[in-house]
C-alpha cells in the first residue's frame, strides 16, 4: 500500500482510520482485529499530536502499512519531540469510579490490542512507532 | 458524529452515531454536559449506531458518570452496545462502572 502523510490535526483521524481499515482488510484480518488495529492507530495518531507535537497543526504524521504472511505491520513517523512511553502511567482499570483517572488509556489499548508496539527515536528519523497485528493474533 | 437528545420525564436519552475520537469527543462532552448542566443526572446513552470510540470518548463517559453519580443523584447507563465497543469498554475496565441494557426501552425503564 502507498504511504499516507497527513498534517497532525484531529480531523484527520477519520482518514487515517479508513486507510488502516483498508489495509487490515487486504491483510485478511477479521473484522474484530481490524477494529483493534483502527483503535491502535487512532490512539497513536492522537498521541503524536498531543505529546510529540504538543498540539494540532505543528507537523505531519506519516503512516505506512506492510502486509506479509504474518500479518499487518504499521509504521508511524513524526518529527516532534521524543516520545517516551515509560512516562505514561498505566491506568488502574480495577479502581472504583471515584479513583479512576481519565488518562493513559490510549497507550494501554494500543499495547493490549497489538502484538508488537515499539517506539524508537533518533535525531534524523524522529519518532518511529512500529505496530504489528498477526493474523493469528494473541487476542 | 451525530448526536440527538430526547428529554423524558424521568431521564434523558442521548443517541450517538458515527465516530467518537479526539476530533468529535469535545462535541460529545458538550452534549452530555448540557444535560448535567441543567441538573439532570439520569441519562440513557444509546450506542446502537456508534461505529468507533477512542480513549478520548471513553474519557467523556467516565467523567460524565462521575458527574452523574456524585451525591447519588443519578447515573449514566448504556444501551445497545455494539460488540467492538463492548470489547473496548471491557478492556478498559468500564463494564463494572456502567449498567448495560440490551435495548433503549429497558434502559429508560430503569429510571
Amino acid at each position: 500500500m502507498k504511504n499516507l502523510t497527513l498534517p497532525g490535526f484531529y480531523e484527520n483521524l477519520a482518514i487515517i482510520c479508513e486507510y488502516v481499515r483498508q489495509a487490515a482488510e487486504q491483510a485478511g484480518l477479521s473484522e474484530k482485529a481490524a477494529y483493534e488495529v483502527e483503535t491502535a492507530v487512532d490512539e497513536a495518531f492522537a498521541n503524536i499530536i498531543d505529546h510529540a507535537y504538543g498540539g494540532e497543526g505543528k507537523g505531519d504524521i506519516e503512516c505506512s502499512c506492510v502486509i506479509d504472511e504474518k500479518g499487518l505491520t504499521i509504521q508511524m513517523r513524526d518529527h516532534g519531540r521524543e516520545f517516551n512511553p515509560s512516562r505514561i502511567k498505566a491506568p488502574n482499570i480495577k479502581a472504583p469510579l471515584s479513583k479512576r483517572k481519565d488518562r493513559g488509556l490510549g497507550l494501554y489499548l494500543m499495547r493490549q490490542w497489538m502484538d508488537v508496539v515499539n517506539f524508537e527515536f533518533s535525531q534524523t528519523q524522529g519518532n518511529v512507532l512500529t505496530m504489528v497485528k498477526y493474523r493469528e493474533s494473541k487476542n | 458524529m451525530e448526536i440527538t437528545t430526547t428529554q423524558y420525564k424521568h431521564c434523558d436519552l442521548v443517541q450517538v452515531a458515527g465516530r467518537v475520537d479526539s476530533a468529535t469527543a469535545p462535541g460529545f462532552s458538550e452534549a452530555l454536559g448540557k444535560i448535567t448542566g441543567e441538573a439532570r443526572y439520569r441519562i440513557v446513552l444509546d450506542l446502537s449506531r456508534l461505529e468507533f470510540i477512542s480513549s478520548a470518548g471513553l474519557r467523556v463517559l467516565i467523567n460524565t458518570q462521575k458527574e452523574c453519580k456524585r451525591y447519588n443523584r443519578g447515573e449514566l447507563v448504556l444501551a445497545c452496545v455494539p460488540t467492538n465497543i463492548h470489547s473496548a469498554l471491557d478492556l478498559s475496565g468500564f463494564i463494572e462502572l456502567f449498567k448495560l441494557f440490551p435495548d433503549v426501552l429497558t434502559g429508560v425503564g430503569h429510571f
